[in-house]
């Protein structure tokens, strides 16, 4: 079994946030933050990031401002809005609900029903 | 909040387009050469590193185009991009996009067309307020005219009419000073006016008060039009004193413009009142008098606004108790009616109906051949799609959304009928202009109100662009299921099918459309040609018609056959003139006049009693010689046949035949007419055209003029001399005889060219709707041959390389557009024949059982068919198979 797991839709979005919500990230940054985060396990195909970040940055919730990398090169940095702040709140504990609902469902034993 | 943001993001999309573009560029740049950066500290070369980091990246196109998505603007952005891209394609295959843009041009101006005369002749026919509840009264059918006394008893007596006004048509002679000209004119009851609710534009209309009796209202309204052609606009107009028919009248006020008086198609110069009728028919000079004459029905039509809350049954009602009361009252003069109410424009129900009808069965016929077009023009998307199957995969593959793709091509089809109705619109507004101004005949003031307006500009965007969405649809489903890995490996797949399709039968009925339209416009024109050759019972080449009305300057009484005399006589002077004939409305000119006849023996001359209605004409002794109309029995008149001796006549051998049993037995007996005249059958003539040229034989009879006076009076003058020079001889005797007579001079072959005018139109939108037939067939023939050669364009280079002659490759390419043309020319030519015996009531002489006619359909048909597929053709012969079987 690989111990690489494919991205459930809609749940980059909050992986982008959450990345964001450690500090101010370039594209690339945001990238590498995730692969930290968790533990190399999630998959992310480049390019789709971009897409993702202005989708982001048109609804409010992030925003961005261009600077100098660790690598001395110019680039886009992203941050958290208060709009950000609190969807990244709102999401984490609904998908927090969801995950926990589906751990319980998936762990269910027969003499249990 | 949102909203907000992303209208500030959209309009810095607009606005910052290119900023944002390099933005987003050197984002990605920037993202790549980080990742090169961390790939070299693994180890790898900087060049190598980027590589790398740009395969990892993934397809960059795509996600630029989804970022652009995802930051707002597209729609416009990409609209430009896609018109910019399908201009590109499209001027790469000039002869498909020429063929698309000229097909909807064609149909969508043949529309637009259609529409202009629709929305000027049904929807808005009158230029007058409240015209919906405006009727005219009907006596019987199609005919609303009245005497003057039944009319004025039925505006005072009935209680349905806001009012009821009449007027008649005339053409008199109007004196301003210089020479004096004919005009056509409108005698109106006095409350004309007020019952249409018009304004005048300048002084006065005409009022119920100005009448006191005949004669009494000598005033002149002028139509706008007149008065700006003939009076410059001169606003001193009102008050002038002018002459007509030498009596003074006054020119009181100018009416306002766009009002043309209630008739369509015919549009007045000025109106007079009705009671001045003796003075403007010329009645007076014969001393009979129309206004208090019951029995005789001149007053054309009576109309008026029906009031608030009354329905038509109830007026109808209301005017037949007026009706039974006349026929009590007046039993010698009022036969029993029932009377009718009609829409006045189209004179009631005469015009009315068949006009609406064929007006509508036209735009009916255009919507249908815009629908082929378009099912046509979806084809030929649907062939190219399929040709370009491979730049759609390698697009697909290159990370293009389907959308964006379907987007593309409906771009492409918007652009091309956006074209062509661009250009059909701009054909069909100069078409419709030039109807406006259109004057086929000389001496009728024609007037068709059918100039394009916002209404056609809307129509023909609206036909465009949901035609555009139309065809554009057509290759959606292709596009849909084309599987990029499949065709990029494998070519386009080779599927043909062999099943009957919708489209196949579209195509037959397409084709045999245009076969029955081709087969009727020939027999139309064949049957057109040889109408112009037939026996019209007078021969018109080489005769020269001036036409007078002695009214015009005053002749009565006495003087009026003495100055009809003298101008025979000095047209008989003129060198190179054979005869001289006169008679008072050449045949095949309108209806003419009709009378009934009774036989001798008959006591009680009602309308119930007679045997016939026939023609009746008042003619000099030498008109038949100078008309050219053979005698067959008996003798013509002389100078002798005057108001002094017998009444004679001479007749048709269709009167003969009807009243007498046969020509033989006619001669010398005698007849009645319903004025208790006893006349004696003195000669047999030929039996001639009177009203239409398809019309059967019907009675006719002739009297001497001087038994018979009428102040109109048209002469046939026969000479082989030139016209130009005749008629300008002709106007010089006249000049000399009186200078205050104006007259209407043409060649008889000129004349008739009104009797051949619907035989002449119907030819004419038989040709141009043959013509959009075979464009029809043409393109679909066309799609569907490029489409199956383009289709199968591997398996015919295979079989060329296995061997194949050209000969097989073409059949098999065109066999099956060969076999659906085949197909539906023979239905249509059989359904064409059957609609010629259609065609027949219109087009005098037209006949389908012609070997010309049937020749000529089919070389026509051949000839299309060759047209339509000799580019597919020549595509499938000219296979480089080598080329192809390595392309594939």
């Amino acid at each position: 079994m690989s111990s690489q797991a494919q991205l459930l839709p809609g749940t980059l979005d909050l992986l982008i946030l959450k990345a964001v919500s450690l500090g101010p990230l370039h594209g690339y940054g945001v990238l590498l933050r995730i692969g930290q985060i968790s533990g190399q396990a999630l998959l992310i195909e480049q390019g789709a990031l971009y897409p993702a970040l202005f989708r982001l940055v048109r609804q409010g919730v992030l925003k961005a401002s261009w600077g100098v990398s660790e690598n001395n090169r110019r680039a886009k940095f992203y941050e958290l809005t208060a709009l950000g702040r609190k969807r990244l709140r709102e999401e984490a504990d609904g998908w927090n609900r969801l995950a926990a609902a589906m751990g319980a469902a998936l762990a269910a034993h027969p003499e249990e029903v | 909040m949102r909203l907000l943001a992303y209208l500030r993001s959209l309009t810095a999309r607009l606005f910052r387009r290119s900023k944002l573009e390099d933005e987003m560029n050197e984002e990605l740049r920037s993202h790549i050469q980080h990742r090169a950066d961390d790939l070299e500290r693994c180890g790898l070369s900087r060049g190598e590193a980027e590589r790398c980091a740009r395969i990892e990246f993934g397809g960059e196109v795509r996600f630029k185009e989804e970022s652009r998505e995802a930051l707002g603007g597209r729609f416009i952005d990409t609209l430009v991009q896609d018109a910019r891209y399908s201009l590109r394609v499209l001027r790469k295959s000039p002869g498909f996009t020429i063929t698309a843009v000229v097909t909807l041009a064609l149909a969508i101006g043949a529309n637009a067309v259609v529409f202009g005369v629709l929305n000027g002749l049904i929807l808005r026919p009158l230029n007058v307020p409240q015209e919906q509840d405006l009727y005219m009264i009907e006596r019987e059918r199609g005919d609303g005219m009245l005497s003057y006394p039944d009319y004025l008893d039925v505006r005072d007596r009935n209680r349905s009419f806001d009012g009821l006004a009449a007027y008649t048509l005339d053409l008199a002679g109007l004196d301003t000073g210089d020479n004096p000209v004919r005009a056509w004119v409108y005698e109106v009851s006095g409350n004309y006016f007020d019952v249409l609710r018009i304004q005048p534009h300048l002084g006065r209309l005409i009022h119920a008060s100005d009448e006191h009796g005949a004669g009494s209202a000598p005033y002149i309204v002028l139509t706008y039009a007149y008065w700006h052609t003939h009076f410059q606009d001169d606003r001193r107009v009102v008050g002038r004193v002018v002459q007509l028919n030498k009596h003074p009248f006054t020119i009181i006020g100018v009416a306002p413009p766009g009002f043309y008086g209630t008739l369509m198609f015919f549009s007045p110069d000025f109106f007079v009142p009705l009671v001045n009728h003796g003075q403007v028919s010329g009645t007076t000079v014969l001393g009979s008098d129309f206004l208090n004459k019951r029995g005789t029905r001149w007053v054309f039509m009576s109309l008026g606004h029906l009031k608030a809350g009354v329905a038509p049954g109830r007026a109808i009602a209301d005017l037949n108790a007026i009706g039974s009361y006349l026929e009590k009252t007046y039993p010698k003069d009022d036969g029993h009616v029932n009377f009718g109410l009609a829409s006045p424009g189209f004179y009631g129900n005469r015009l009315g109906p068949p006009l609406r009808a064929f007006v509508t069965g036209l735009m009916l016929l255009a919507a249908l051949i815009l629908l082929a077009a378009c099912a046509n023009l979806g084809s030929l998307f649907a062939a190219r799609a399929a040709d370009r199957s491979r730049e759609v995969a390698l697009r697909l593959a290159l990370g293009a959304g389907r959308t964006r793709i379907l987007r593309s091509l409906l771009t492409e089809a918007l652009l091309i009928s956006l074209m062509g109705g661009g250009f059909g619109l701009w054909g069909s507004v100069a078409l419709l202009r030039g109807l406006s101004v259109w004057q086929p005949f000389a001496r009728f003031p024609l007037n068709i109100p059918v100039d394009a307006d916002a209404n056609v500009y809307g129509a023909a965007l609206v036909l465009a662009v949901v035609s555009g969405i139309l065809f554009g649809l057509v290759p959606v489903r292709q596009v849909l299921r084309v599987n990029p890995y499949q065709i990029v490996k494998a070519g386009a797949a080779g599927v043909t099918g062999r099943r009957v399709t919708a489209r196949d039968l579209l195509l037959v009925a397409q084709i045999a459309i245009c076969a029955v339209l081709v087969t009727s416009s020939m027999v139309a024109v064949r049957g057109l040609v040889r109408s112009l050759h037939s026996n019209f019972g007078f021969e018109p080449r080489n005769a020269m018609l001036m036409e007078i009305d002695l009214n015009m300057a005053g002749y009565g009484g006495d003087a009026l056959p003495a100055m009809q005399q003298r101008i025979i006589h000095s047209m008989e002077l003129i060198p190179g003139v054979e005869s001289v004939g006169l008679i008072d409305e050449t045949p095949l000119f309108g209806g003419g006049s009709t009378a009934l006849v009774y036989t001798d023996q008959t006591i009680d001359l009602g309308p119930a009693h007679a045997v016939a209605r026939s023609q009746i004409y008042s003619v000099s002794p030498e008109y038949f010689h100078a008309a050219g109309t053979i005698l067959l029995a008996g003798r013509t008149f002389s100078w002798h046949d005057d108001e002094n001796s017998p009444r004679v006549a001479v007749v048709n051998r269709e009167f003969a035949r009807k009243i007498f049993g046969s020509a033989a037995k006619a001669m010398g007996r005698y007849y009645k007419r319903g004025n208790g005249t006893r006349l004696q059958v003195v000669g047999i003539v030929e039996d001639g055209k009177y009203a239409a040229l398809t019309e059967d034989p019907r009675p006719a009879m002739f009297v001497p003029f001087l038994q018979a006076p009428s102040t109109e009076s048209s002469l046939v003058v026969r000479s082989k001399r030139d016209p130009q020079q005749l008629a300008w001889a002709m106007r010089n005797q006249l000049l000399a005889l009186d200078a205050a007579l104006p007259a209407y001079l043409s060649t008889w072959d000129k004349e008739l060219d009104l009797a051949l005018f619907p035989s002449r139109m119907a030819t004419l939108s038989l040709g141009v709707l043959g013509a959009m037939g075979a464009m029809l067939a043409i393109t679909g023939i066309f799609a569907m041959a490029a489409y199956s050669v383009s289709k199968r364009l591997k398996e015919f280079g295979i079989r060329m390389a296995l061997g194949a002659r050209r000969q097989e490759i073409l059949q098999a390419a065109l066999g099956r557009a060969c076999k659906l043309l085949a197909l539906g020319s023979a239905a249509g030519l059989i359904l064409g024949i059957l609609a010629s015996q259609v065609l027949a009531s219109i087009v005098y002489t037209a006949t389908p059982r012609d070997p010309l006619v049937l020749a000529a359909v089919v070389v026509a048909m051949v000839l299309l068919g060759l047209a339509a597929t000799w580019i597919p053709a020549h595509r499938a012969l000219s296979l480089d198979p080598l080329a192809l079987l390595r392309e594939e």
